[in-house]
Order: C-alpha cells, then sequence, then structure tokens
C-alpha cells in the first residue's frame, strides 16, 4: 500500500504584490488532510489574495503551491477546480439569473463531460450524465437545507440561504479542500450555530476546510489549527488556544503594543 | 385586408430571418460583451457559398432537397471555420484589451471579409437558380410559398433547439454561467475559451442558415449584402435586449412585422410621397427610438445589470 502524504496542501514562499503594495510575503503554510485550518487577520491582512492565488484567480509574484502530491499550476482557475479546490466568496458572488439547482448544477461541470455535440445528438450518456447531475444538485441543495428554494433564482434568496447556496456550489465540484472566505459575514448567531454544524459536517465528510472568519468564537470552536496574517506575512500558526495567546497576534489585532 | 395578412406574411418570413442572425449577435455580446459587427458578413458569406454549391450543382440532377441540404452543409462548415478563426484569431488577444479595441476590429474584420468575398464572388449580383418548386399557397386572401412556409418552420426549430441547448444541458448552463461571471465559471471547471468558440461557432452556423434563406427567398445575393443585413439584424437584438436570447427572437420577429407593415403602408400614409422602397428607414427608426426610450430593449435586463 502506498502512504498518502498527511499534507493535502502546501505553500511556499507565496508572494503577491499589487504595485507597491506588499499584499503577500512570502507566506509558506501547510494544510493537512482532514483538518478545519483557519486563516484569521486583520482587514486588509492579505487572506482573500490568499485564496485568490490559490485558487487561480491571481498569478503569485512568487513561490509556489502543491496540492494533493502535486505542483498546482498558477492562475488557471479551472484547473484549480479539476485538482479538487473549491472556494466561496466574502461577497457572495452566484449566477444570480440563474435558479438556485442550475447554480449547482454548474458546479457539475468539472466532473462530468457532455459537450455540445452530446446535448445536440442527446445520446443515452448524455441524458444519462444530465440526470445524475440533476439528481446530485438536488442531494446538495437539500444537505445545506435550501431544497425548497431549488428554482427560485439566486438573486432571488435570502442573503443566508446565498451562502448556503454558494457552498452547495463549491460542494457540487467535489473539492478535496473547501476554502471559505468569511461564511458567517453577516449572519445572526443561530445561522453562525446552523453553519458551524454543516461545516463540522463536511468535514466528518472528508473534506479539508480551510477557513477565513471574522467571528473569533467559530473559529476557535471549529478550527484544529490557525495561522495568522498580518500586513501579508504569517506572523503565527498554531492551535487556537496557543494563538489566541500569542502576544504577535494580540498586538495585530489590537494595534501598537499592549503594555 | 388581404395586404393586411399578406404583409404579416411577409413580415413574419423576415423576421425569422432577422431573428436568426440576431441570435448570433446577442450570444457573443451576452457571453463577452463585445458587438460583433463583423456577423453580417459571415450571414453574406453563408449565403454566397450555399447560393454557388447550388448553381454547380443544378443541373447535377441531384434531387432539389439534397442540393439544398448539400448547399446548406457547406456554407455551414465555411461559416463556422470562420465564426471560430475570427474569434481565435482576431478577438481572443483582445479579451483584456479595452472595450473600444474589439470593437473597431470587428469593423475591420467585416472590411476584410466583405472583400475577401468580392474578390472571390465579384461585384456582380448573384442569382438564386430557379430549382425550388414556386408552389404557393392561398390563405385569408394572401398568398404564400412553400419556401417561406419552410423558412419560418425551420427557423422556429432551430431557435426552439437553441433554447433547448441553452437552457437544459451542461453546455447551455456553462455558457450562461460564462455570460453572468466568467471567473466564476472557471473555477466550477468551464473551460472559457471553448464556451466562447462554441458560441461563435453555434452563431455562424444559424448565420449560414440565415444567409441561405435570404438569397432562397430574394432570389438574389451580393458582396454587400451582409452591411445592411447585419445593422437590421443588430437592431432586432437590441430591440429584444442584447445579450437576452429570447429577446433577440421577439426583437427580430418584431422587427420584420415592423418593417414589413411599413413598407406596406408608407405609401397610403405618406400620400404616396414616399414609397416601399424606403422600408429600410423602419429598422433605423426603431433602433433610434429604443436607444432613446428602453436602452435595455423589450426584455432585456442584463445590459442594465452590466453598465
Amino acid at each position: 500500500m502506498s502512504t498518502v502524504s498527511p499534507t493535502l496542501l502546501e505553500a511556499r514562499a507565496i508572494a503577491k504584490h499589487f504595485g507597491g503594495v506588499k499584499a503577500l510575503t512570502d507566506v509558506s503554510l501547510s494544510i493537512r488532510r482532514g483538518e478545519i485550518y483557519g486563516l484569521i487577520g486583520p482587514n486588509g491582512a492579505g487572506k482573500t489574495t490568499f485564496f485568490n492565488v490559490l485558487t487561480g484567480l491571481y498569478h503569485p509574484d512568487g513561490g509556489e503551491l502543491h496540492f494533493d502530491g502535486e505542483k498546482l499550476q498558477a492562475s488557471a482557475p479551472h484547473k484549480a477546480a479539476q485538482r479538487g479546490i473549491a472556494r466561496t466568496f466574502q461577497n457572495i458572488r452566484l449566477f444570480g439569473n440563474m435558479t438556485a439547482i442550475e447554480n449547482v448544477m454548474v458546479g457539475r461541470h468539472v466532473r462530468t463531460r457532455a459537450g455540445v455535440f452530446g446535448a445536440i445528438l442527446h445520446d443515452p450518456f448524455t441524458k444519462r450524465e444530465e440526470a445524475a447531475i440533476h439528481r446530485r444538485a438536488e442531494e446538495l441543495l437539500h444537505y445545506v437545507g435550501i431544497d425548497h428554494r431549488a428554482n427560485d433564482l439566486a438573486k432571488h434568496l435570502s442573503y443566508g440561504d446565498q451562502r448556503r447556496l454558494e457552498i452547495a456550489r463549491a460542494l457540487a465540484t467535489e473539492p478535496k479542500l473547501l476554502a471559505l472566505d468569511e461564511p458567517a459575514a453577516g449572519m445572526n448567531g443561530t445561522e453562525t450555530e446552523e453553519l458551524r454544524v454543516l461545516i463540522e459536517g463536511i468535514r466528518a465528510d472528508g473534506i479539508t476546510v480551510l477557513l477565513i472568519e471574522h467571528d473569533v468564537k467559530l473559529v476557535m470552536g471549529l478550527c484544529d489549527r490557525v495561522a495568522v496574517l498580518d500586513y501579508g506575512v504569517k506572523i503565527c500558526e498554531d492551535i487556537p488556544a496557543v494563538v489566541q495567546k500569542d502576544p504577535k497576534v494580540i498586538e495585530a489585532y489590537l494595534g501598537g503594543s499592549v503594555a | 385586408m388581404d395586404i393586411f395578412i399578406q404583409q404579416i406574411i411577409n413580415g413574419l418570413v423576415l423576421g425569422s430571418i432577422y431573428a436568426l442572425v440576431a441570435l448570433g449577435y446577442t450570444m457573443v455580446y451576452g457571453i463577452m460583451g463585445l458587438i460583433n459587427f463583423a456577423h453580417g458578413e459571415v450571414v453574406m458569406i453563408g449565403a454566397m457559398v450555399a447560393l454557388s454549391v447550388v448553381k454547380a450543382l443544378a443541373a447535377s440532377g441531384l434531387p432539389v432537397f439534397a442540393v439544398i441540404l448539400i448547399a446548406l452543409a457547406a456554407a455551414a462548415l465555411v461559416c463556422m471555420a470562420i465564426g471560430f478563426s475570427v474569434e481565435r484569431i482576431a478577438y481572443r488577444p483582445l479579451r483584456r484589451a479595452h472595450k473600444l479595441a474589439p470593437l473597431i476590429t470587428a469593423i475591420g474584420i467585416s472590411i476584410i471579409l466583405q472583400h475577401t468575398a468580392m474578390l472571390v464572388w465579384g461585384r456582380n449580383y448573384h442569382a438564386f437558380p430557379p430549382i425550388l418548386p414556386a408552389s404557393a399557397h392561398e390563405i385569408f386572401g394572401a398568398t404564400i410559398t412553400s419556401l417561406q412556409v419552410a423558412i419560418v418552420l425551420i427557423a422556429g426549430l432551430m431557435m426552439a433547439g437553441l433554447m433547448v441547448l441553452i437552457n437544459h444541458t451542461r453546455f447551455g448552463r456553462a455558457m450562461r454561467a460564462t455570460s453572468e461571471n466568467p471567473q466564476i465559471a472557471q473555477l466550477m471547471g468551464v473551460d472559457i475559451n471553448k464556451i466562447i468558440s462554441a458560441t461563435f461557432v453555434i452563431g455562424s452556423a444559424l448565420a449560414a442558415v440565415a444567409g441561405l434563406m435570404v438569397s432562397a427567398n430574394y432570389s438574389i445575393a451580393h458582396y454587400y449584402m451582409g452591411f445592411m443585413l447585419g445593422l437590421k439584424a443588430f437592431t432586432a437584438a437590441v430591440l429584444g435586449g442584447i445579450g437576452n436570447i429570447a429577446g433577440a427572437v421577439l426583437g427580430g420577429i418584431l422587427l420584420g412585422l415592423i418593417e414589413a407593415l411599413g413598407a406596406g403602408y408608407i405609401g397610403d400614409l405618406t400620400g404616396g410621397f414616399l414609397g416601399s422602397h424606403y422600408q429600410d428607414i423602419f429598422a433605423f427608426f426603431v433602433l433610434i427610438g429604443v436607444l432613446i426610450f428602453r436602452p435595455s430593449g423589450l426584455i432585456g435586463e442584463r445590459v442594465s445589470e452590466r453598465a
């Protein structure tokens, strides 16, 4: 039996600047299979920039990413999806003019094959595949708890439901790593608790979770390990209990020195 | 009464053709925000190729149906190849450029295609060989030829097929996703280059069919015919709401009806001062009117969202 490396994602000295602004400076971190890994830091610390590099939306100016044992091609979003990286967005980015279930069905794109010719010929393979896409999308909507909104346009869903839909769409790509960018933003206590249960469930299904979040309680309660970014530099990485007490982290959050 | 019915029939035939061409404009606009002004020329080339094939095979003894089918296949193949190449060579390198650059490129491509056609087929008008059965049917005191019936039916079938393709297939979902947000579509594993290529190829195939229809319906084709036809189909797309598939169909049919009725009654309305050869002005009245009063078109909302 071959041994699978315990590391799912390894970022080596990732750098990204915009003009003179260094958004990320030599950020290295490794995420283990099956863990919930938190990425926190003050606003503008570079968390979302890291997500954008990870999912191929930005081309890094330095460093490389290794995912699931192989190097990840830079700035190729559809390849990242193929390799098993999915994400949600801080500011929800659904296909607003498509229905909820269609949004999830688009997420199945990367794991399915039928092309234009299949669509025109409507052969048995295409029909079966289309039925399977539809079935899986229904399951996922049910999983995140919005199956009753399946045929509503995504833009007509409530804010909380849109967040759930975005997670369902990301799960549809069958990710190994699910990157969630502030999933609890704008949620009330009940919704946040439901979200926590959902993320636990996703991890229990064997998906590694990378979480950007400002809700400290949620991060500390959920994450196995946490990395802290400040001005594009990783200043700390450890289990939540240790991170919380790290003087550098406290300084970054409170600003200036704490006497 | 029968002139009214007659003009409705003419309008439907004309409108079906406009709709097929308008779909090409609207699909490309929907997916990459580009007004592909070369699209009209693709229709022209479809018409020229189809007509040449029909001419060559007219005396071959093949059944009319087979001749038309071969002509259609040839026109579609040539047009699809042109659509694919134009996107690949002219538009793809400009994907990240300012919007004006691809627009001007489109006008340049249009001129290139037009003049290439002029070199190949010359400056003369080409008559469509009279191989089609000239059977006419009477309805409500107006006449409709078998060809006109065929045009409306085939256009209707193609549009219905396109609707199914776009609304109920994996490819169609990827296309709509790309048109809403290409970056996010990529994160779902959609290769947007493939989707954009396919969009051009499908639009060009529709253009080829429209080209054959125009040349058969008016029994004539000419290297310059794509210009006016393209402008009118563009008008139809804007009327329906550019970027909106159903809007292109609605806009095309409406514009056909407006033109036909306008041409039919303009003489009466102006006391004989203007004749039916002024029919072209209606399309442009419509274009100006839409742009002033309802720039998002009849059922367009994507445009306003994009702006």
